[in-house]
């Protein structure tokens, strides 16, 4: 009933109407204009764009950094890349994406969902195979009130074609396509992902959800967010889900981009399980500006091989920036996750802590940069990372980088790599605990200073997760 | 509590015999027999490293404590027995044996009140799968409040993380607390009293007093009397050399506490060059 992946003959019109595509038949009888094709060319970036019915700089700004991308050399460090840049789809228009039945989701992957008991609804869409979840319905009024107070909300595809001038303004100036490969590539070929601008002194009380929008475009492999928040405004992004997402591509490169402004607060958000035949490479940076607060809070768990480094360049004096990671490894999984922060002017603050665990044979790196420029005196650092390693063929890894070009600065680096002691664990199970539900408390310890940090539902489906992925039903 | 309360039919028991422990490959007990009925206070003495707490990590089930030769039963109300060394910890927890120890784990991150929550209700249903309901947490709650004020504890307390930055006298309050809410049928109870004032050594033993009733069996671990004060012995027992070498009344607790091991050490001559050789081999690792 349904149109398979590789099925593009009957693909839906350019600008699809979610709101009708029946719920049990995702075909369409518009005529198709765009046949999806594997690997990566000038042809295929120019179809992209003009799918999306961009302007004429956008597609140039495709191309160029398509270019960029063909020019860059895959990194030297992080994990293990296997990745065939022309065996991938980089272009699936929405109704294919979801052009999936239930059936084919993996049983692993349904039965998480129960454990976690996600809605039905939602669990169709996180599998890929919703066309279209109510939430125009159930969340218009919200929508409605952030509008009344000038707050943008919407897809990043949106936001090219309504609010053009704002996001070219702002748009690959946080992170350009010459920064790395996979920037480079998501610039190219990026659909989807969140814009949101905050207007001056405008404070969002609860958190922004991707849920609030969420549509066909929403949760693409080369999502591009980009988050405003202008002077003194307020906002709190939360971004992803904690159940296991599921992709039949293999690659997932994000880039976020975050400009604070002058008193400006921004937290933002993200637990991410994705399936494990997943190559999660993002790229997530923010500017704070005077007296800023940005603070990224950073959940990895599941695919094959993430390296996620939130960056914080605190631009002025006064600036802050916090960075919250947590990386849980698996079997066949590598987290190289950490966090960047840069001090590019006095007086500026910054905090890095990072909890990994590793587990089955799953392997968990921190790789960090804390870098002073000259002239950022009186600066402020700290990094704390504690790694927590369950069986003798686990792994843990640290790379803290440490570049300081100042003197008159404060730099605290603390490192620490704990086995689940016997101890411990006999400890607990003298009081009636076994062995997995001591070891599930103790891992549920080491993170609970991240999980506190964490809104209260996705506290305690974090909480949940690890439950799982300690069970080891996960993946 | 009251003296008249139902003790069961048949006296359930713990039944220790030949009790042979080894930890990294050196003997540490060389045969201790010991019983311990329900409702019963048990006394074990004895100089440092003579093998007290060895026995308690042995019956509770600590994998670095390798049973050798020898036994631990458990006699049932029923009059069937159990196999307490073919159980693991958390099972022996289930069957009601408890071990209060003499430096508890600290667990960062987990809250004295969740960590009890679990632990009780394993306790009190042997046969609850994991991922099963939990206690009610009001009703928990309700008895975590009271036990904790039974024990002059400050409600916050509950919400601090397990032994984590505890002091030294919070630790082994806790370790009763525990006691408390677990209600075991056999408590061993490591050096409860060590790193704990005058007054909190009498409030423990008058605490231990009330939560034991006539109910729980007890073994007590330690090196003074004052403990014991609430608690009177029906037996105290002396280790030496990893064996108990002499039983008494609560008389004994009293010479040992004032007097020291000498005269023991000279009854027992072959114990005391156990125990000699125990500490050479001790202090072997730390000269090579």
């Amino acid at each position: 009933m349904a149109t398979g992946l590789d099925d593009s003959t009957t693909l839906a019109d350019a600008k699809p109407e979610i709101g009708e595509i029946n719920k049990y038949d995702f075909r369409t009888d518009s005529p198709a204009v765009f046949k999806a094709r594997k690997g990566i060319d000038a042809e295929i970036v120019t179809q992209i764009s003009e799918m999306k019915k961009e302007p004429e700089w956008m597609r140039e700004f495709r191309l160029k950094s398509l270019e960029i991308f063909e020019s860059k050399p895959m990194p030297n460090w992080g994990g293990r890349l296997g990745i065939d840049f022309q065996d991938i789809y980089y272009y699936l228009k929405p109704t294919e994406q979801q052009g999936k039945t239930w059936e084919e989701v993996p049983d692993a992957i349904k039965q998480t969902f129960d454990r976690l008991g996600i809605p039905e609804a939602e669990r169709k869409f996180l599998a890929g195979v919703k066309a279209q979840f109510e939430s125009e319905v159930v969340y218009g009024s919200l929508q409605e009130d952030l509008a009344k107070k000038g707050v943008i909300f919407t897809d990043t595809d949106t936001a090219v074609r309504e609010h053009s001038d704002l996001l070219r303004e702002y748009f690959g100036t946080v992170i350009p396509p010459t920064d790395n490969k996979f920037a480079a590539l998501n610039s190219a070929v990026w659909s989807g992902g969140s814009f949101i601008y905050v207007p001056k002194g405008v404070k969002i009380e609860f958190p922004l959800q991707a849920y609030f929008r969420i549509n066909a475009e929403s949760m693409g492999q080369f999502e591009r967010t980009l988050i405003i928040v202008d002077e003194g405004a307020q906002v709190h992004y939360v971004e992803g889900c904690t159940a296991p997402m599921y992709s039949t591509e293999s690659l997932h490169s994000a880039v976020v981009e975050i400009i604070v402004k002058k008193h400006g607060r921004c937290r933002y958000t993200t637990i991410q399980n994705w399936a494990n035949n997943i190559y999660n490479l993002v790229t997530k940076r923010a500017m704070a500006y005077e007296g800023a607060l940005m603070e990224w809070i950073d959940g990895n768990l599941g695919s094959q091989l993430t390296m996620k480094y939130p960056a914080v360049y605190l631009m002025e004096p006064g600036a802050r920036g916090e960075i919250l990671s947590i990386a849980f490894a698996s079997a066949g999984q590598h987290q190289d996750a950490g966090a960047k922060i840069v001090h590019a002017a006095p007086h500026t603050s910054g905090r890095i802590v990072s909890k990994s665990i590793s587990k089955n044979g799953g392997r968990a790196s921190y790789r960090g940069l804390v870098k002073v420029e000259p002239g950022a005196k009186k600066s402020k650092s700290s990094v704390v990372c504690d790694a927590l390693i369950l069986d003798g063929h686990s792994r843990s890894d640290t790379y803290p980088y440490i570049e300081i070009e100042e003197q008159d600065v404060t730099i605290g680096h603390e490192a620490s790599v704990s086995k689940i002691g016997e101890e411990q664990l006999f400890y607990l199970m003298s009081r009636g605990l076994s062995e997995a539900e001591a070891s599930t408390m103790i891992v549920g310890g080491f993170i609970e200073p991240l999980v506190k940090e964490l809104p209260m539902e996705y506290a305690v489906e974090m909480n949940k997760l690890i439950q799982l992925q300690m069970e080891g039903s996960v993946g | 509590m009251t003296a008249s309360a139902a003790r069961p039919m048949i006296h359930e028991r713990l039944v220790i015999k030949g009790l042979h422990v080894a930890v990294e490959g050196q003997e540490i007990l060389k045969g201790v027999d010991l019983t311990i009925g329900r409702g019963e206070v048990h006394a074990l003495m004895g100089p440092n490293g003579s093998g007290k707490s060895t026995l308690g990590y042995a019956i509770m089930g600590h994998p670095s404590y390798e049973v050798t030769a020898g036994s631990i039963e458990m006699v049932k109300a029923d009059g069937g027995s159990a196999d307490v060394l073919a159980m693991e910890p958390d099972e022996r927890a289930r069957a009601g044996i408890f071990l209060a120890f003499q430096r508890p784990m600290s667990i960062p991150g987990v809250r004295v009140a969740d960590f009890l929550r679990h632990s009780v209700t394993n306790v009190r249903n042997p046969d609850r799968k994991e991922g099963e309901e939990l206690m009610p947490m009001r009703e928990f709650r309700d008895e975590l409040k009271k036990k904790m004020a039974e024990l002059s504890m400050d409600p916050e307390f509950a919400r601090r993380y397990v032994n984590d930055g505890f002091s030294g006298g919070e630790m082994k309050r806790a370790e009763i607390l525990q006691l408390a809410m677990l209600r075991p049928k056999f408590a061993i109870l490591d050096e409860t009293d060590s790193g704990l004032d005058a007054d909190a050594v009498r409030l423990a033993s008058q605490s231990i007093a009330r939560i034991g009733g006539h109910e729980m069996g007890i073994l007590i671990i330690t090196h003074h009397e004052q403990l014991l004060e609430h608690n009177i012995p029906l037996q105290t027992h002396v280790m030496l050399g990893g064996r108990i070498v002499e039983s008494g009344g609560p008389e004994l607790a009293a010479e040992l506490h004032k007097k020291g091991y000498e005269r023991i050490r000279a009854a027992y001559p072959d114990a005391a060059a156990a125990e000699k050789a125990m500490e050479d081999a001790r202090a072997e690792p730390a000269s090579a």
